[in-house]
């Protein structure tokens, strides 16, 4: 981490905070020894090659599974001991795979989002939310369609609104881009950074495309076999000795219009 | 990606809206009440139809039990397919008549009151279904089609030591078990119906302060982590009201395979909204116009000796084998 990262964090308060953080399935260890710390504020990329540990760490982060070992806290409070519904106030979280028995509209699920501050009972303040959140991801016309009447970019995009209208500190988000269009993705990753910028939230994303962590992340921490393998800004990760260390694969970074372009194909 | 049975975009005007749903669940179910208990009685009537109360009381217990458990059931474990009884509680509830009554006839507790067996057989229920099923729900993740394996294996194998059972203790009381075995709607256990309904309205109680809740656990176990509900606390409370529920309807008719699941879709199907409190009391009336309805049609109108639960059951059979084969073409596409 940098070292105004680090006095940020200092002066600020944590975002993210993992101290030792292990898991392990059966005899492999999953998510070794993983120490972060994220200041207050700020996009923050998590990459890493399929199997890496990303969403596992993720989902210990976001309270949705356990830890072997470690210790972690999220805007100051520790996960393991905070009560469920506080959190819920102050950290969202949102999967990889989301899939849904039950039939809802696109707004009744975001609806939800407003569960932890309304309890099942939206005021219009928070009706007001979740339409600000269904204008924020596009969605608009979509609000009374039900999900499975949707593509798989519209669908990802009503979960990511339902996170987001859960106004929280802190948002985990597991590979947010899939199945998004170029435009969608973009806006996306701009509606996350603003939300970052404007209103100070703690953002971690699992994101594939390296050149999106270049161009819209604070803090890239990239991940390998469990480990974190590095953690920096984009300039001190963007580099193709780091990159192809991890990723197993020649990478070359250019410098364009300004940002650091990785181009990795044949 | 549209799936075949979903409707057509519909105008929200031009629906009905949930709650004019549930008035005419509603309507109807006191009409088929009031058929069952005024119809026929030819002049009779102050003496017939206080007769008929326990056995209506008894039906509408047992079909509201059978509505809840299934639905509560379903939403904490995530799926729309399986049921307590295809998970074995209502043959786990009689293995333990099974064995409170082989005790209790091998000690000197021969004329216990029934109910204070039905007690007893609900606090082992609630016991042995947490023990049982706790920890394969509270983790939220596992294979639909391993559940239904392990629920066969389960009802199968209570079934069977039951069975052994029965066979060991002496015969006049193993006519009194083989009806156990076997739901039946017109011999109701009449003794228990006040206690039950005491049970079943406590219960009610119970859900209807945490309908909400209910309604952000069918999201599943990790999203509704996100939005502060305790899954595992939430899922072990619901499998506790489960068994208590399926203990009343299994100790009044008996076990009862497939009519839950058949209310439960018919509900979810008419209810227009995913809402718990829309869903669980439609759930319940249309199983109360099944039950009494199906009673009222079958005796007075057809004069038929038909037992209403074979025909339940064959509908219910038929909508799993139809969810089934709907959800395997789901997954092939
Ligand atoms: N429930 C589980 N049981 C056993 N192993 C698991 C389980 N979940 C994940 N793993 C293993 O843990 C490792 C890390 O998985 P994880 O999902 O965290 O990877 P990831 O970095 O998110 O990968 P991807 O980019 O493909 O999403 C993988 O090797 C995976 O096979
Ligand atoms: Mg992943």
């Amino acid at each position: 981490m940098t070292a105004t990262a680090e006095t940020s964090a200092r002066t600020r308060g944590h975002g993210v905070r993992a101290e030792g953080v292990t898991k392990r399935y059966g005899r492999s260890l999953v998510v070794d020894d993983v120490h972060l710390d994220l200041p207050l504020g700020g996009v923050t990329a998590l990459i890493g090659p399929n199997g890496a540990g990303k969403s596992t760490l993720l989902s210990i982060v976001g309270r949705l599974l356990g830890a072997d070992a470690g210790r972690v806290s999220v805007a100051g409070l520790d996960v393991a001991t905070t009560r469920g519904d506080e959190l819920a106030k102050r950290l969202a979280v949102l999967r990889q795979d989301n899939h849904l028995d039950i039939r809802l509209t696109v707004r009744d699920l975001v609806t939800f989002g407003r569960y932890p501050h309304s309890k099942g009972r939206p005021t219009a303040e928070d009706l007001e939310h979740v339409e600000r959140a269904l204008a924020y991801l596009d969605l608009t016309e979509l609000a009374d369609r039900f999900l499975d009447q949707l593509s798989g970019g519209q669908r990802q995009r009503a979960f990511v609104a339902m996170v987001l209208c859960q106004d929280t500190d802190v948002i985990l988000l597991d590979e947010p881009l899939n199945n998004l269009d170029l435009r969608h993705a973009v806006a996306m990753m701009g509606r996350l950074r603003d939300a970052a910028r404007e209103l100070g939230r703690t953002v971690v994303v699992v994101v594939h495309d390296l050149n999106v962590a270049s161009c819209y992340a604070d803090t890239i921490v990239a991940m390998r076999d469990g480990k974190v393998a590095a953690c920096g800004t984009p300039a001190e990760i963007m580099r193709p000795d780091l990159l192809e260390e991890i990723y197993g694969l020649p990478v070359r970074v250019h410098e364009l219009d300004g940002q650091l372009i990785a181009t990795y194909y044949g | 990606m549209l799936r075949e049975t979903a409707p057509a975009e519909t105008r929200p005007g031009r629906r009905l809206t949930p709650r004019a749903r549930l008035g005419i669940a509603a309507v109807l179910a006191v009409a088929v009440v009031a058929g069952f208990l005024l119809a026929d009685t030819h002049g009779y009537a102050s003496f017939v139809v206080p007769l008929r109360v326990r056995r209506l009381v008894a039906l509408v217990l047992v079909g509201w039990a059978i509505a809840m458990s299934t639905v509560l059931f379903q939403t904490v474990t995530g799926n729309r397919i399986l049921t307590p009884a295809l998970m074995g509680f209502d043959a786990l509830y009689v293995l333990l008549q099974t064995v409170v009554v082989f005790v209790f006839s091998a000690s000197l507790l021969t004329g216990t009151d029934t109910r204070v067996q039905f007690l007893v057989e609900t606090l082992l229920m609630v016991g042995f279904a947490l023990t049982l099923f706790r920890r394969l729900f509270a983790s939220g993740r596992y294979e639909l089609h391993v559940l239904i394996l392990v629920g066969m294996v389960f009802a199968t194998l209570f079934r069977s030591i039951a069975g052994l059972l029965q066979r060991l203790i002496d015969p006049s009381e193993f006519q009194i078990l083989q009806n156990l075995m076997f739901a039946s709607f017109t011999t109701v256990d009449e003794d228990l119906v006040w206690l039950t309904a005491a049970v079943v309205a406590v219960v009610s109680v119970l859900v209807i302060r945490r309908l909400r809740v209910y309604d952000v656990l069918a999201l599943g176990a990790g999203p509704a982590t996100n939005l502060g509900v305790d899954h595992r606390r939430e899922t072990t409370r619901v499998l506790t009201l489960v068994a208590v529920l399926v203990s009343v309807s299994t100790a009044l008719v008996g076990p009862v395979t497939f009519f839950g699941l058949l209310v439960a879709h018919l509900a979810y199907h008419l209810a227009g909204t995913h809402r718990h409190a829309v869903v669980l009391p439609l759930a319940g009336l249309s199983a109360v116009i099944c039950l009494v309805g199906g009673q009222f049609v079958l005796e007075r109108l057809l004069e038929v000796t038909t037992t209403l639960s074979v025909v339940i059951e064959l509908i219910g059979g038929l909508t799993f084998i139809a969810l089934l084969i709907h959800r395997a073409r789901r997954n092939l596409a």
